[in-house]
């Protein structure tokens, strides 16, 4: 037979014991140790609970209410303590979980373009803004493509100015096979092409011929003997030189910047006329002079209307249509672009190059 | 073409700065490669793209002096002194320059010479070095006498490489004048393109140089005498027209040969020609001023050939198997075309490139036969380069020369030899000119000009422009009509005509001057390039599998591709293209294979690579049937890998070797992505890849390539140093053909609305039976239900047997429009284990 009172205080020195054995919990083991002493079954809760049933009527709700009020002020203080213990776990593990940030990173093998496609894209993707659409054309062609039909006569010295490379193809007499000097063999296959679709009254022509030239040339860090050029062809019934111009400067302007300028100088093509050669103001030193230009102007390419006689060999009548034609080294832009000291580095396809893209 | 700038301005006034003339010369097509000053101040770094040489002469320090006596050296037989006077003091100047020994000891000269006297401190170019390096004058002893001043060589002025006398100069000139207001002068070197041939001589740049500072140009005239078809000294017979239009003839008696005066020296050797005597000097002066090529026959010579009658002229092309000596005393065998000039007995020389010995005028000559003619270029062009004589007059008549000026240059050159070596001139000239070239007449309107340049020009501006460049212009109303002066042939007729005269007006007018538009020109029609974007579209897949693009030469020899296949092993049959004239042997032949080029390019790399994944798209050259001759140009895909299957870091990596199945992995990707229909493998027999582990690449029935591990065979003729041993992978495809496959649209499936049941299958069966045919199976009963199938595991040994292989199978049911109950899935793996057991005598593994 309980005392009511003896119970009302076992539970008041039982809280003052859990009070301060709440302060102790410090691990898994002493939370542990805290819910065997004062929350299992053998705990004095347990005990008080168990004595309700044996007291007086009177009593009974009193203890029962106070049972109650110490099991949820048990719970609250393992609670608590239980969070906090969490708490400080995590600082614990983030504290000593801490990385040297600056080792490298796991390795990623990523695959790469060569750096002439990346410009070669760039520039095309330049183009194609301005409707100019690719026309590819072949390596190894007739001298009557290469030269004949582009205005050069057999014998002409205008041949002088591209060395070229001759085919050991016997018997062909004034057409030998030759590695083409420059793309612009593409011009007349591209206005035939373009031509044939209606031959009385033929579209106008706006294409870029990308490709691999041949120079018999040797070889040093500036010139090489195999070297991709990027070739632009309009024709129309209203195409000009000035458009001609324009036309460059806004390339200029999309791979060198809004203030970049061109200058054309006038000179000599056997396959148009008038003829210049191109320049960009050099963006290191904006023309006043430096190591990478010289005299201040960048020597892009050539350019020029397009001599009637290559319109009518293209199938376009020189009274009705003009056009436009450049033509330029696609690795000469990649050179200034990404400082290239070497024209040699870009088919000798060394890795330790390649990968800096 | 070297223009001394005091050469230039004998025909028009030149006021701007010699680099400021360089920069409108080069924009206006003729480039100025490079400025040589001689003692005037050298033009800014910077203000020009032209090369600059030469240097300024001090005003004080370098000055014209007189030499009054040439007296020995005390104590050296090699050397001698000089009592000068420099204008304002008299000196003792020692010097070693052998063209004074002869005033040596003769006492006071009755014609002081004069010289180019340095004074201490001034700056010259050191005689004594190779090439130009500038030094300054510095007091010194030489032999016990003292020195501080010096007489100049030409060298030492950076006039020529002349170095072994001292310079003479004029002999009016007052000594104490500064030497660079008596030889003061600028030589631009121009870089003629092949229209510009008119441009070849003083005269014709001259005549630009007016023109583009619109001032007048001073032309030379000369009174003519009277011109007859032959003379009782000389005729003349063209067989060819063709090959010679024109052929001038002029006699001169009695010349005295000797050297040139020392101004016509001097301007030679600016201008990059030797002097030799005053009859080829005079030729080689008239030659550089008017563009006109001369030569200068022994007519004694001549007039003996012909018995002492009257000298026949004929000209004609060779005939086979003649030959002549020319006066380099080379005999030379002439090809049929070579353009000959002859006389009754024989050959006298190559027109319009090299004399013949014979009838070359030598000291003793006393009446000279002067040629000038005009050649047809395309002749005379090939032969200077078979008998490779390039010489001053190829370098002109290959770029053609007008037939007017032969009748100037002769006139010239008679004036020049009557000047400077005293002859006298025949009056009459003997001229045949059987074709007569016709001044071209184009039309050209405001319209023309607004048509090709986009720019808007008035008539008379236009008539303007072009009569600057003394074409004759007319103007009525917006047009102008316009003929070709008689120094040029690169203006053409009709619509070509016009195009020349736009370059002409835009060039004179100014290229900065026309402006920049857009083009206005409807658009045409955007077809794009769908061979170019699926090529693309390959190439970010192959980069996105990890691989680096390579670009290769197209060169390679047989030998150097024959290394893809092994020593023993059938060659490559296939005729090469070959290049004619290569770079070396090397660079000779057209490649077969971009694998060939992949293995190149890995041997080189091998040494620093640890990782190679490479690709290549490009094309390999094969004869063809095709009657135009021109060779197939197929575009090919390679692939090679090679080296560990990641990178290393510090962390663990899989650093083990690639093999065949990173390769099927990266060719399965790439054509799973390019949603290539049935796709399959097949072994392969190739002899560049090992026998057990070679696939045939197919699509259908179509071969799209051959992939596998590189035979060790042809790894070991591959130098891989001595760290890489991996094994080397690749993969040859028809890039043509698997373009052409690529479907135009593909279809996307939706992601699956209701759940699937996945299930492992584990079978065990054959060695020799091809795991795909275990998948095909698996497939084909598990039909629709069956979304996926995958190989997670396969496993040799143990229990499961010899000769027998276990593999495992990940199998997803899925139906699109229910969830499969239990019992639906249990039928279709039964009817599939039951199959695999019927077909393959596969067993399920417990
Ligand atoms: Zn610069």
């Amino acid at each position: 037979m309980a005392d009511y009172e003896e119970i009302i205080n076992k539970l008041k020195t039982d809280r003052e014991n859990a009070a301060r054995d709440a302060a102790l919990i410090v691990d898994e083991s002493s939370a542990a140790k805290f819910k065997t002493t004062y929350l299992s079954p053998s705990s004095v809760l347990a005990e008080s609970t168990q004595a309700i049933k044996s007291l007086d009527g009177q009593f009974k709700p009193l203890v029962g209410q106070a049972s109650n009020e110490h099991k949820q002020y048990l719970t609250r203080l393992y609670d608590q303590a239980i969070a906090s213990l969490k708490e400080k776990q995590l600082k614990a593990s983030l504290s000593s979980e801490k990385l040297d940030i600056t080792l490298p990173g796991r390795p990623v093998h990523r695959g790469r373009l060569h750096p002439d496609t990346q410009i070669l894209r760039e520039l095309l993707a330049i183009f194609s803004d301005m409707g100019f659409q690719v026309f590819q054309s072949r390596e190894v062609e007739t001298d009557e493509y290469n030269f004949q039909l582009l205005n050069f006569p057999v014998g002409h010295p205008a041949r002088d100015m591209q060395d070229t490379y001759f085919m050991d193809v016997p018997d062909r007499g004034d057409n030998p096979l030759v590695l083409r000097t420059h793309t612009s063999p593409g011009q007349i296959r591209a206005m035939r092409e373009i031509a044939a679709l209606n031959p009385s009254d033929p579209p106008p022509v706006r294409v870029i011929v990308p490709g691999m030239v041949y120079r018999y040339e040797q070889v040093d860090v500036r010139h090489e003997t195999q070297f991709d050029q990027l070739e632009g062809l309009a024709v129309g019934e209203g195409i000009t030189f000035s458009d001609l111009k324009g036309t460059l400067t806004d390339m200029a302007r999309r791979l060198f910047g809004p203030d970049a300028r061109t200058r054309f100088r006038a000179s000599y093509f056997p396959f148009t006329e008038p003829s210049a050669e191109f320049d960009i103001q050099c963006f290191q030193c904006k023309g006043a002079g430096c190591g990478v230009c010289g005299g201040g102007w960048l020597e892009i390419g050539g350019s020029g209307m397009v001599h009637p006689n290559v319109l009518r060999n293209g199938g376009y009548d020189p009274a009705r249509f003009t056009g436009f034609a450049f033509g330029f080294g696609v690795q000469r832009i990649a050179m200034l672009r990404y400082g290239i000291n070497d024209i040699r580095y870009f088919w000798d396809n060394d890795l330790r190059f390649l990968e800096q893209f | 073409m070297k223009a001394p700038l005091s050469w230039l301005e004998d025909f028009v006034e030149i006021d701007l700065p010699v680099a400021r003339l360089a920069h409108l010369l080069t924009m206006a097509g003729m480039e100025v490669e490079e400025i040589r000053v001689i003692g005037l101040p050298l033009p800014e770094p910077g203000s020009t793209t032209a090369q600059l040489s030469g240097f300024e002469w001090d005003r004080e320090k370098l000055v014209v002096a007189e030499v009054t006596e040439v007296m020995p050296h005390p104590n050296a037989d090699r050397l001698v002194l000089c009592k000068l006077n420099d204008g304002k003091q008299e000196h003792i100047v020692l010097t070693g320059a052998p063209n004074l020994f002869e005033y040596k000891g003769i006492g006071t000269l009755a014609q002081p010479l004069k010289v180019a006297y340095a004074k201490e401190g001034a700056q010259l170019y050191d005689g004594h070095q190779d090439g130009l390096v500038l030094t300054t004058l510095k007091r010194t002893k030489i032999r016990g006498v003292e020195s501080y001043s010096m007489i100049c060589s030409e060298k030492e002025l950076g006039i020529s490489d002349e170095h072994e006398g001292i310079m003479f100069l004029d002999p009016a000139l007052v000594p104490g004048t500064p030497l660079v207001d008596v030889l003061g002068d600028a030589v631009i070197d121009v870089n003629l393109l092949p229209s510009f041939a008119r441009c070849a001589s003083i005269l014709g740049l001259a005549r630009e140089v007016a023109a583009i500072t619109g001032k007048p140009l001073n032309a030379p005239r000369f009174s003519p005498p009277p011109a007859t078809s032959d003379s009782a000294w000389a005729s003349l017979e063209i067989t060819d027209p063709s090959l010679n239009p024109r052929f001038v003839l002029g006699l001169i008696r009695d010349v005295k040969i000797q050297p040139s005066p020392e101004r016509v020296q001097h301007r030679l050797k600016l201008a990059g020609m030797r002097p030799i005597n005053n009859i080829v000097d005079a030729t080689n002066y008239a030659m550089l001023e008017l563009g006109e090529p001369l030569h200068a026959f022994d007519y004694d010579v001549l007039h003996k050939r012909a018995n002492g009658n009257a000298v026949k002229i004929i000209t004609r092309a060779a005939r086979q198997g003649e030959t002549l000596t020319t006066l380099d005393n080379v005999e030379r065998k002439l090809d049929e075309g070579t353009i000959l000039v002859c006389d009754e007995a024989g050959i006298l020389s190559l027109a319009g490139v090299m004399g013949g010995l014979e009838s070359e005028v030598t000291a003793t000559t006393r009446n000279i036969l002067l040629e000038g003619a005009s050649w047809n270029m395309i002749h005379v062009r090939r032969t200077a380069k078979a008998q490779n004589l390039p010489s001053e007059a190829s370098y002109r008549f290959t770029r053609g020369v007008h037939p007017s000026m032969a009748e100037n240059g002769v006139r010239r050159g008679l004036q020049l030899m009557s000047e400077w070596a005293q002859g006298k001139p025949d009056p009459l000239l003997v001229d045949a000119y059987p074709k007569p070239f016709t001044a071209p007449e184009v039309e050209i309107t405001t319209q023309d000009v607004k048509r090709w340049l986009g720019l808007e020009l008035s008539a008379v501006r236009i008539a303007e422009l072009l009569a600057r460049l003394e074409f004759k212009v007319e103007v009525s109303g917006d047009s102008v009509r316009a003929t070709c002066p008689d120094h040029r042939m690169d203006i053409g007729e009709g619509i070509t005509g016009k195009a020349d005269l736009i370059e002409e007006v835009a060039r004179i007018h100014g290229y900065d001057n026309i402006p920049e538009t857009r083009i206005k020109d409807a658009l045409p029609l955007q077809l794009g390039n769908p061979t170019l974007r699926r090529t693309d579209h390959v190439r970010d897949l192959l980069t996105a599998l990890g691989l680096q693009e390579i670009i290769s030469y197209r060169w390679t020899t047989p030998e150097k591709e024959g290394r893809r296949l092994p020593k023993d092993a059938a060659t490559d049959d296939k005729p090469y293209m070959r290049i004619a004239n290569p770079l070396a042997y090397e660079k000779a032949f057209l490649r077969h294979s971009v694998v060939a080029s992949l293995l190149d390019t890995a041997e080189r790399n091998a040494r620093h690579a640890v990782k190679m994944a490479l690709f290549e798209i490009g094309p390999v050259f094969l004869q063809s049937e095709d009657p135009s001759g021109l060779p197939d140009e197929l575009t090919s895909l390679g692939v090679l890998l090679a080296g560990q299957r990641s990178p290393s870091g510090w962390q663990k990596a899989d650093t083990a070797a690639m093999d065949y199945y990173d390769l099927k992995g990266v060719v399965e990707d790439l054509l799973e992505s390019l949603h290539i229909a049935d796709v399959n493998f097949k072994p392969g027999d190739h002899p560049s890849y090992h026998p057990g582990k070679c696939a045939l690449i197919l699509a259908g029935e179509q071969q799209l390539g051959v992939m596998g591990e590189i035979h060790p065979a042809v790894r070991e003729r591959y130098d891989w140093g001595d760290t890489f041993k991996a094994p080397i992978l690749a993969a040859d495809i028809n890039l043509d053909l698997l373009l052409s496959l690529i479907p135009e649209l593909s279809r996307t499936k939706d992601i699956p609305a209701f759940p699937a049941v996945v299930e492992d299958l584990a079978i065990v069966l054959d060695e020799t039976i091809p795991a795909v045919d275990a998948e095909k199976l698996i497939r084909q009963v598990g039909g629709k239900l069956l979304a996926d199938l995958q190989l997670f595991d396969l496993f040799r040994g143990g229990q499961i047997g010899e000769g027998k292989k276990s593999l495992a199978y990940r199998l997803t049911y899925q139906a699109p429009d229910r969830t499969l109950t239990d019992s639906e899935v249990a039928q279709v793996r039964n009817r599939i284990s039951k199959r695999l057991d019927q077909e393959l005598g596969a067993k399920l593994r417990s």
